[in-house]
């Protein structure tokens, strides 16, 4: 009985040492560091817009639907996709009537907004829902085909807009690490800079 | 696989390679209480102060029930500590989302859950946790947890180590030590490192952006009390919903995660776990997040050949740990990239894998490799979604569990869970050659094969009593019209892949989830917090007795008749007996779930 008193008091000294050192100094400590060397990715790498608005952020994707702009993965984030407080896949299995028949329609969509064949490959990313509901990149195949119908409806060049693409477009880590994606919300908005949006 | 898969394969194994060793020889000092490391002059006042203000004289060696009670104990104060937050978030600072009180099944269940290591969630972070609550009612189990698992293998291995020894070692010191001198300095590296890379640390609320494209959506109107407003014709009035705004989660993200990963306890800042851009903005995050799930389990093998001087035996555990994670990767990598024949069907490019549940910066081999060392660890984390991966792809990730993620697995927990495995294998070999089993140098009794079957046996009985008990009952939450629902997401054999997974992943204290199961309801929450506990403490309690057993036993000499732990005749039966048990208690779920779905969507079924 008398262990069980000892080791009970040790367990009470220790939760409550424990969550002084661990939880409280040691994320302030991560905090103070990250502030000083990295303070805009520590804040969330904002974007502001030319008022000094936040407009985003450089890794949460956004919804666009507009004909002019680049449109990014379908999301299951919140009730109406990329809410960025309520990250979440779809979570539907691969024999799922729901998420099959869902994948038709965006299939038809994205032949019919970009002008595609009625036969024509659509790109896996396009037309399935990330695993965030945020995911801020599209694959350059999927850029690619969008390329048309965003150049004209802007006015730009195809290769203008290719450009643009290379420039919003984030390479493999250490050119080996990963997949190359276009950051959808960098592009628009570099887009939107150049043909302003009225 | 493609080429630039086999080289990140490459470059993963090579970077667990290298730290084995260097990492091994500083645990041996770490889970020593007299060891010397070259962080003494800065950590050793502070662990000094630790045992004074505790009361622990970390002289003090204990038999293994001084150390389980002490190990229970703490892990109880601690619970309830966690509960209470969670009970009293609305009440506490550091809240200004202004997020109300986690309620009564959901605090259990999460307080057993971090308590366990498994860091199962049946809530998203983002939308109910305060910042008080992620930093300190889970964050000191994400370091407790692991530092109380990689005791309890530090134990084991004393056992087995010593001969004619009553003591096993001492809980607190274990704990304070493992806590100083490993986690926390890897942690402030690993932490500034992620933040690098875009995960974010910060005490301010949410951000609100200004949308460049306004979203105009129509829903079901609501009344005030939250239900749905319908017309004469009893049709759903909808109305016009304009969001013109995105929130942007903030908050001590990189903190946490740092410790999530190294401690293998995978409990997500933000509902999508690793998957949200915050949470694993890189692919370099990726595979650094990926690499600190593995690094301690795979060092700690070298402080086990190291500790019983034997070497040899420490490789090939890692061996045999190697082998299954190799054909893990392999098959999840192979049918990820195969994709979906429905999709191919509707004129999705086959060439593209199957990326529902995918981020387009991990792709289909990072997202593969991902699952595969979450699960094979007891980490849970995951940077996509296991519930859209395909039939055989999904299985992996469940078979992994089912196994007991021994496969490099959880911090401590792996290694623990391993030798359990190692003497149920010497066992056998025994049996085979007619002679009574040893293991380095000591006589393996039936007691001893009793308290390993038992660890086997309580994982079965948890994980599928409680999943056949869910598959036949509607225990979720209700659906609109009031009736109780079985919660799943999916319909057919997937719908019972998400309940097999959801108690494979609590009673293995995982803490992945084929996520579309709605696990917030009374009886889920219960009974998949009480899976978590069966999962821990009645595993533990008999591997500490299995610890104290070999501790006592005399020494006997090596004979030409002694079954060698090491070289590849051992590593191939160790593998052999893990296959072989999981394969014989768990295949005939499997096929009801995975393997019959697998067949039904080359054949067209939708469900």
């Amino acid at each position: 009985m008398n262990t069980i008193v000892k080791e009970t008091t040790t367990a009470i000294r220790a939760t409550l040492l424990f969550a002084f050192v661990l939880c409280g100094i040691y994320p302030v400590i991560i905090w103070g560091a990250s502030q000083l060397l990295f303070p805009h990715q520590a804040n969330g790498s904002l974007i502001e817009g030319s008022d000094r608005k936040i407009v985003g952020s450089e890794w949460l994707g956004q919804n666009f639907t507009g004909a002019k702009y680049f449109h990014p993965r379908p999301s299951a984030a919140g009730a109406n996709g990329y809410d960025a407080a309520n990250s979440s896949g779809s979570n539907l299995g691969p024999t799922s009537k729901k998420f099959i028949d869902s994948v038709k329609e965006r299939v038809s969509d994205y032949r019919t907004e970009n002008g595609l064949a009625a036969d024509a490959l659509v790109p896996g990313d396009a037309v399935t829902a990330s695993g965030s509901g945020l995911d801020p990149h599209i694959s350059p195949k999927n850029a690619l085909l969008q390329i048309p119908r965003v150049a004209r409806e802007r006015g730009l060049g195809v290769d203008y807009v290719k450009s643009e693409i290379a420039k919003a477009t984030d390479r493999p880590s250490l050119g080996i690490l990963g997949e190359a994606g276009v950051n959808v919300l960098k592009l628009n908005l570099a887009l939107d800079a150049v043909t302003p949006k009225k | 696989m493609n080429t630039s898969g086999w080289i990140q394969l490459i470059l993963f194994t090579a970077a667990l390679l290298v730290t084995a060793k260097p990492l091994g020889l500083y645990l041996c000092k770490v889970l020593d209480v007299n060891g010397k490391t070259f962080l003494d002059p800065v950590i050793k006042p502070i662990e000094r102060m630790t045992y004074k203000l505790t009361g622990v004289d970390p002289r003090d060696e204990h038999d293994w029930k001084r150390y389980a009670t002490a190990m229970l104990l703490f892990s109880l104060v601690s619970m309830l500590f966690t509960y209470a937050i969670l009970r009293l978030q609305a009440v506490l600072p550091l809240n200004p989302q202004k997020l109300a009180a986690v309620g009564e099944h959901l605090s259990f269940n999460t307080a057993a859950s971090f308590t366990t290591n498994t860091n199962w969630q049946s809530y998203g972070g983002e939308s109910t946790m305060s910042y008080l609550s992620q930093m300190v009612a889970l964050t000191i189990h994400n370091f407790a947890s692991a530092a109380v698992g990689i005791g309890i293998a530090a134990a084991l291995v004393r056992g087995i180590a010593r001969h004619t020894s009553q003591t096993i070692g001492n809980f607190w010191v274990d704990l304070t030590r493992v806590t100083y001198y490993l986690l926390l300095p890897l942690c402030v590296v690993f932490a500034v490192v992620l933040v690098s890379q875009g995960m974010i640390q910060n005490f301010k609320p949410y951000d609100s952006a200004a949308l460049t494209e306004v979203v105009k959506a129509q829903v079901e109107k609501k009344n005030a009390a939250g239900e749905t407003v319908k017309d004469a014709e009893g049709k759903p009035v909808t109305e016009e919903q304009v969001t013109d705004t995105q929130s942007i989660v903030q908050g001590p993200m990189a903190s946490q995660v740092a410790i999530k990963m190294l401690g293998t306890n995978g409990g997500g800042y933000t509902n999508a776990n690793a998957a949200q851009p915050f949470e694993n903005p890189t692919p370099l995050s990726n595979f650094l997040q990926m690499f600190a799930i593995f690094l301690i389990p795979s060092a700690l093998t070298y402080f086990l050949g190291r500790s019983v001087k034997n070497q040899g035996h420490g490789w090939a555990v890692w061996t045999a740990m190697f082998v299954l994670f190799f054909a893990g990767v392999m098959v999840a990598a192979h049918y990820e990239a195969a994709g979906n024949p429905n999709l191919t069907a509707l004129g999705v490019d086959p060439a593209d894998g199957n990326m529902e549940g995918k981020e387009v910066r991990f792709g289909i081999f990072n997202s593969a490799l991902f699952a595969t060392v979450t699960t094979d660890a007891s980490c849970g984390a995951v940077n996509s979604m296991h519930d859209s991966f395909t039939p055989m792809g999904g299985l992996v990730p469940l078979l992994n569990i089912e196994l007991g993620e021994v496969v490099f697995g959880g911090v401590g927990a792996g290694l623990y869970g391993m030798l359990i495995y190692v003497v149920i294998a010497v066992f056998i070999a025994g049996l085979m050659v007619g002679r009574t089993p040893e293991y380095l140098g000591k006589k393996i009794e039936p007691k001893d094969v009793k308290m390993a079957s038992f660890v086997i046996l309580i994982l079965a009985f948890s994980i599928l009593g409680f999943a056949g008990w869910a598959s036949v009952s509607k225990m979720g939450a209700p659906d609109a019209t009031g009736a109780l629902t079985d919660g799943t997401n999916n319909s057919g054999p997937h719908g019972f892949s998400e309940i097999l997974y959801a108690y494979s992943s609590a009673t293995g204290n995982n803490g992945s989830a084929f996520a579309g199961l709605t696990a917030n309801a009374p009886w889920y929450d219960t009974t998949l917090g009480l899976a978590t506990l069966f999962g821990r403490f009645a595993m533990i309690v008999p591997i500490l007795a299995l610890a104290g057993s070999l501790a006592r036993k005399k020494l006997i000499a090596e004979s030409a008749g002694t079954f060698p732990v090491s070289g590849p005749l051992f590593t191939g039966l160790l593998v052999g007996t893990v296959l072989l048990v999981g394969a014989l208690t768990f295949v005939p779920a499997l096929v009801l779930g995975p393997v019959v779905e697998h067949f039904l969507m080359h054949a067209g079924n939708q469900f």
